[in-house]
């Protein structure tokens, strides 16, 4: 069976554990985004896109076999390692578990300031859009 | 001796900055870099006192009380408008109307000359640099007329083409309304050109001020401007308090922008006929508390004098551009020969969001993004620049910490 969202969740913070510096931990972040082959480009369409005003956020999903799979890009490196970390908790999820996730990772790995709204950089308006996904699949399946 | 030589020792950055107790905090564990001065500038202690003042032993509605403590806030707030007047050097103190700030006064203008003055097919000219508060407001009013917007555009180096800036003055255009410096780019423009040429055709001219007020000697009468705006928070001021600055003439012949307490001279419910200036287009309670900490800000301008707080920030601008070439990638968006202390810039294919989060993380506070200038953006074809905007209390050594900062930036994203 697949990784819960909460296991995936302890994972990460303990992956990010062994960084005690900012600069540490933005160096990986800065890896996963450069390292991530996160959407196929064909999905990098006005329609997939959320402005932030700071950077720009694609994201695309799709189900599978009750499971919601989610591809995503930013223009902003830093922005794409967090989409990075969120898509990997996310991805392979049911609707369900989507909906009903807080998501409080990102906070214990002292990366909040990132999904705050005033930051404006995409990542808000699309944990927003990937909850929205998931409810919308939900629908469609029931 | 001369004035500049004068000044130019006068100018004492370390007793300076003691004045402004934001400058001694510490962010992410570093000692505070304040680059943002172009979106809003601190406040020194004698600004924060007055407030405290105000509220403490003074406060009270002002222009309607025959009560002591209404007619001393009610003087010290008019004191205000002479003291603007004067910074200005403005003929009436009646020409000075206090606002939220230059969004609010480019906004009364636009629909309080738009009118009557604009109408369909007639045109409102403004510049590819303007800051989105001196391009919404003219687009709604020309929506609303079904007038056209008109757009002086602009060189590779941020510099307003002039040669199309006259061929696009004609008939149909009823106002020009442009930014004195642009906040994105630096650029000084040739402001007495263009109302010169305006005028010469019978146009008036708004001046966005927001990023000269503070920069630069500003003289409304030698502008010969039809209305200038600014915002105090940008002058070491109060956020919430801003200023119109029209002709006499002019703000007579337009009508009353808000209705409202204090913009009125008699009410009936058939007919209210409205206030004199400039209380015609102050309707409601104002800022009182914001007016009055604004009047201290400009006493503090004036204490270190305009001209040196030019020389100073027009010295450390240099520094820092050459500093900053020094900088492997950088590409400065806006190279204009005339420049105030906005330096935009990008790093190779480094994503401003990304320079900005690091920087942060050293203390460094400068703007990333668009900077409320969209289509300045599109011009370049880039999605934002970051930022560096220098005030009278940056210093030599905080570039040096900038310039560093860039390096390690690039390091991180090689
Ligand atoms: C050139 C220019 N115009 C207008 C504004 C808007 O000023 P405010 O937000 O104080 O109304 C600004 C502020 O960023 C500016 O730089």
């Amino acid at each position: 069976m697949a990784a819960s969202i909460k296991e995936l969740e302890e994972t990460i913070v303990e992956e990010f554990s062994y960084y005690d510096d900012w600069m540490g931990k933005y160096e990986f972040i800065i890896e996963l985004g450069k390292s991530l082959p996160l959407i196929n480009e064909k999905y990098k369409t006005d329609k997939n896109l959320i402005r932030g005003c700071q950077s720009r956020v694609w994201l695309y999903a799709q189900i599978e076999g009750g499971k919601i799979i989610f591809t995503a890009d930013s223009d902003a490196i830093i922005t794409k390692g967090i989409i990075g970390l969120l898509i990997r908790v996310l991805s392979h999820q049911t609707p369900d578990d989507i909906i009903n996730t807080d998501l409080s990772f990102i906070d214990q790995i002292g990366l909040k300031e990132h999904l705050s709204p005033t930051r404006s950089n995409g990542l808000v308006s699309m944990v927003k859009q990937m909850k929205l996904y998931a409810l919308a699949l939900k629908t469609k399946m029931l | 001796m001369t004035a500049v030589a004068q000044h130019k020792t006068i100018l004492d950055v370390e007793k300076v900055r003691k004045d402004f107790p934001i400058l001694s905090r510490k962010v992410n564990g570093k000692p505070l870099v304040y680059f943002d001065n172009a979106a809003s500038s601190q406040k020194p202690q004698s600004v924060i006192d007055a407030t405290n003042k105000y509220y403490s032993f003074e406060n009270a509605n002002i222009h309607r009380g025959v009560h002591t403590l209404s007619q001393e806030a009610t003087s010290a707030y008019e004191v205000v408008r002479e003291k603007v007047r004067a910074f200005i050097n403005a003929d009436k103190s009646h020409e000075i109307i206090f606002t939220k700030g230059t969004t609010d006064s480019i906004n009364l203008v636009a629909s309080s000359f738009g009118k009557n003055n604009i109408g369909e097919s007639d045109e409102v000219l403004i510049s590819a640099m303007e800051h989105h508060s001196n391009i919404v407001p003219w687009q709604m009013i020309c929506e609303e007329k079904k007038a056209k917007l008109k757009v002086i555009p602009i060189n590779d180096d941020g510099e307003l083409l002039m040669d199309e800036f006259h061929k696009l003055l004609s008939k149909k255009t009823k106002i020009v309304a442009v930014t004195h410096i642009s906040n994105s780019l630096g650029t000084i423009n040739p402001v007495n050109e263009i109302i010169a040429a305006a005028h010469e055709k019978g146009i008036p001219v708004l001046i966005d001020g927001a990023q000269a007020i503070h920069h630069t000697t500003v003289d409304v009468k030698e502008l010969d401007c039809d209305f200038y705006v600014f915002s105090a928070h940008k002058m070491y001021g109060p956020t919430g308090v801003g200023v119109l600055y029209g002709k006499e003439e002019l703000l007579n012949a337009i009508p009353p922008y808000q209705g409202g307490g204090d913009m009125i001279k008699t009410v009936t419910f058939e007919k209210t006929t409205y206030n004199e200036l400039p209380h015609k287009f102050e309707a409601g309670t104002p800022n009182i508390a914001g007016g009055i900490a604004f009047g201290v800000a400009i006493d503090y301008i004036n204490l270190l004098g305009i001209e040196n707080i030019a020389a100073y920030e027009n010295e450390l601008t240099n520094y820092a551009l050459t500093q900053l070439n020094t900088v492997p990638g950088i590409q400065f968006i806006g190279k204009a020969k005339e420049r105030a202390s906005v330096i935009s810039f990008l790093l190779d294919n480094i994503h401003p969001y990304d320079a900005g989060v690091i920087l942060d993380k050293m203390g460094i506070a400068v703007r990333t993004g668009h900077h409320c200038t969209q289509p300045l953006m599109d011009r370049f074809r880039i999605p934002g620049t970051v930022r560096a905007s220098f005030s009278f209390y940056n210093t030599k050594e905080e570039v040096d910490l900038l310039v560093n900062g860039l390096h390690k930036v690039i390091e991180m994203f090689k």
